[in-house]
């Protein structure tokens, strides 16, 4: 099963060669990766979609968390949570194409960022598998670029990681 | 307030810390810090000859005395040749600290002359490591470290020291920190009371129970109050390699050491137990041979002070996060006053692992006859007698490690010291040098192979520079034993590279050293050799004892099977 974890490190240098080297080292899956500082300085906060069964996903959180710069974790899907993923793709948007690109842009809630008599950039948000579908729907037009920025997440309600 | 360089704080804390020994090797990145040392006397530097030994001789001197080993190299070669004891150290939970000399900050990225990104290099190896950013962090960084090193389950850190950080001409304040506090780290100190009353209950009620402990007994110091909770209990008990001697092996309820090569009884009580109280052992595949077939009857209670240790190869039913010794003294609480609930079954277990052991009472292995080779197996048992099962032995690795763990009688903890986990040929002599300094009036024995101690035999020379006694016990096969045991078992004796030709002559090279050496051929020589080495404990002595080539190290689990699928001997198996 997939699964989203968040974990909050130190912001130090070399923490994040120790997150990453661990899921090597120990033959477990990224998906994806996405980290930035917090509103905290001295935290960075990490979230790595990885898939594997419960044996698994429990040994990654039980060695994520005996890593000295990790200072707390949470597995999002666990609980409810809301998923974010950000993207930005180049498409072909030539003639009657152009037209066809900005409704299904309309469709999918997404928004034209940049434009060129041949181009369109489109930057859309959503959880993976809408990221995904719109991709697809893109595909027999031409898909030029995908920048994609890694799931983030957060968990719905009163629920927070903080220290 | 007292001003210091970054070196002379090194050497500063080294003593404030109460560090006794650094094992090292200078080097262009580290001068700074060997001129701080060389300054004062509080602490003592033993210079080795190849950088591996200084590791495995501050290993051998953490495990005999429980406080963190420390290492001090230089930059690039001098760091990588620590790899290997590094990651013999992690493997084992072995607390020690690695100060390595790195280029100048300015230079770090440049590819300049030694330099490596150690700190990289080591990463999957250690529990943690610093580089240090400025001269001001040194006694902080450092009281990390040996606080990492040591506390919750042990483990090596590596404190990276750019040149600059040490130089001389810089003085800051310098305050020992008494204490420091990681907010990301804080080990448990005790384990879950709900979870501990649980598996009192079930070891209360089994019928079939085994207590199966590791090395986390050893370093956790709970030897006596393991041995308190098995004793009341009655029950049979079986320890890892790294845990033998946390259970005195003499005592009637020692089953011996349990997995590949361990004791017919010890593998057969495990796989038909109905309950396995594992402590401080983490279900290694040397231990439980195939997984799926591992002891298919029995519940498991699993106590590890690493969250992670547990439910990683095999499921724990209780599993309780905490350290043996707390959790052991709870246990203990708990069962006083209380009898187990079915005391025929136990009556019928112990009858039953018995008749395990009659099977196999004077069969485990095939005195030599006259005039053929001594057995290396009654080798080890005259050396444990020579020195009266008291010894501490230090191990290389391969079959002379399995014999000496089978035929050395061990009833305290901390003497079998061996590399368990990852194996590291090369490490028995030099950690022997770790462990005879800081127990000087003890025989420290390191028994070892032909091919183990050609790899860091070098250290001869360190052990003629500060007049270390230890005594070596050479078992000569003229191949790498274990090597050419799998060949004869999986390659139709195809010897691949496992001889030993152009052998040294063992004698000459040792007395070389100026060291007394002793070749030993027939059994009427071996014991006036024996007591001749152990004569004098402050000298050095070599035994090179030419044992039969054709010995294998029996039983042996058979791969994929179950803990009770063993080799017996050439022409057994169960």
């Amino acid at each position: 099963m997939r699964h989203i974890i968040s974990i909050l490190m130190e912001n130090e240098p070399g923490a994040l060669s120790r997150v990453v080297g661990l899921f090597s080292q120990r033959n477990f899956n990224i998906e994806s990766l996405n980290v930035a500082p917090t509103d905290d300085a001295t935290l960075s906060r990490l979230t790595v979609t990885t898939v594997g069964d419960d044996r698994v996903i429990e040994q990654i959180t039980k060695h994520l968390n005996k890593l000295i710069d990790v200072v707390k974790l949470v597995d999002l899907t666990e609980g409810n949570h809301v998923e974010r993923e950000l993207m930005l793709v180049k498409v072909k948007a030539l003639g009657a194409q152009r037209d066809e690109v900005k409704r299904t842009v309309d469709i999918f809630r997404a928004q034209i960022v940049d434009v060129t008599p041949s181009v369109y950039t489109v930057q859309i948000t959503g959880d993976a598998a809408k990221l995904d579908a719109f991709l697809q729907a893109m595909s027999p037009i031409g898909v030029l670029e995908v920048a994609r920025t890694g799931v983030s997440g957060i968990s719905r309600g009163d629920k927070v990681l903080s220290l | 307030m007292e001003l210091l360089s970054g070196a002379d704080m090194i050497a500063r804390f080294l003593k404030d810390e109460g560090v006794e020994y650094i094992y090292g090797y200078p080097g262009g990145a580290a001068l700074h810090i060997y001129d701080a040392l060389f300054r004062q006397d509080a602490v003592k530097h033993i210079l080795v000859r190849h950088e591996q030994a200084a590791t495995h001789a501050a290993d051998g001197y953490a495990r005999a005395s429980g406080k963190p080993g420390t290492v001090l190299v230089t930059s690039g070669p001098g760091a990588t040749n620590t790899v290997t004891g590094i990651a013999t150290a992690y493997m084992d939970s072995i607390p020690m600290v690695v100060l390595c000399g790195q280029v100048a900050s300015h230079l770090i990225g440049e590819d300049a002359f030694q330099e490596t990104d150690i700190v990289g290099v080591t990463r999957p190896i250690v529990k943690h490591s610093f580089i240090v950013k400025h001269p001001t962090e040194i006694p902080t960084v450092l009281k990390k470290a040996y606080y990492l090193a040591a506390s919750g389950r042990p483990g090596p850190v590596v404190v990276d020291i750019p040149k600059d950080m040490t130089a001389p001409t810089e003085r800051y304040e310098y305050v020992y920190p008494k204490k420091v506090k990681l907010r990301s780290y804080n080990p448990v100190t005790r384990g879950h009371t709900g979870q501990i009353k649980k598996a009192v209950e079930l070891m209360l009620k089994a019928r079939r129970p085994v207590f199966y402990t590791g090395g986390g007994v050893v370093t956790g110091d709970a030897s006596e109050a393991l041995t308190d909770l098995v004793q009341r209990l009655g029950y049979p008990i079986t320890t890892t390699l790294m845990g033998i001697g946390a259970y005195p092996q003499r005592d009637r309820q020692s089953l011996g050491w349990l997995g590949m090569h361990g004791s017919y009884e010890a593998n057969m009580a495990m796989h038909h137990a109905d309950l396995i109280v594992a402590i401080g052992a983490r279900f290694d595949d040397r231990v439980t041979n195939n997984t799926s077939k591992f002891c298919p009857t029995a519940k498991i209670v699993h106590v590890d002070i690493d969250p992670s240790s547990i439910s990683k190869t095999v499921r724990a039913d209780v599993p309780i996060v905490g350290p043996a010794g707390s959790v052991i003294s709870e246990m203990i609480s708990l069962v006083q006053g209380r009898e187990p609930a079915n005391p025929e079954a136990l009556t019928e277990w112990w009858e039953r692992i018995d008749g395990w052991r009659d099977e196999r009472r004077g069969k485990l292995y095939e005195p030599a006859a006259p005039g053929e080779p001594l057995k290396p197996q009654q080798v080890i048992e005259a050396i444990c007698e020579a020195t009266r099962g008291e010894a501490f032995v230090t191990t290389d690795v391969g079959q002379h490690q399995m014999f000496a763990a089978q035929y050395y009688k061990f009833d305290k903890p901390n003497r079998f010291i061996t590399s368990g986990g990852l194996g590291t040929m090369g490490f028995g002599f030099p950690a022997a040098m770790g462990i005879k300094q800081n127990y000087p009036d003890d025989d420290v024995v390191c028994i070892t192979g032909e091919g183990s101690f050609q790899m860091m035999m070098q250290e001869l020379s360190t052990c003629k520079q500060y007049g270390i006694g230890v005594k070596i016990v050479n078992l000569n096969n003229q191949s790498l034993g274990m090597v050419r045991q799998w060949q004869d078992l999986n390659y139709k004796s195809r010897h691949a590279h496992s001889y030993m030709e152009s052998l040294p002559d063992f004698q000459k090279l040792i007395e070389a050293y100026g060291f007394t050496a002793i070749r030993v051929e027939r059994e009427e020589d071996l014991l006036p050799a024996l007591e001749r080495a152990f004569a004098d404990k402050d000298e050095l002595v070599f035994l090179d004892v030419y044992v039969d080539p054709r010995e294998h190290v029996y039983p042996m689990q058979v791969p994929l099977g179950s803990m009770r699928d063993m080799l017996l001997s050439k022409t057994e198996r169960t």
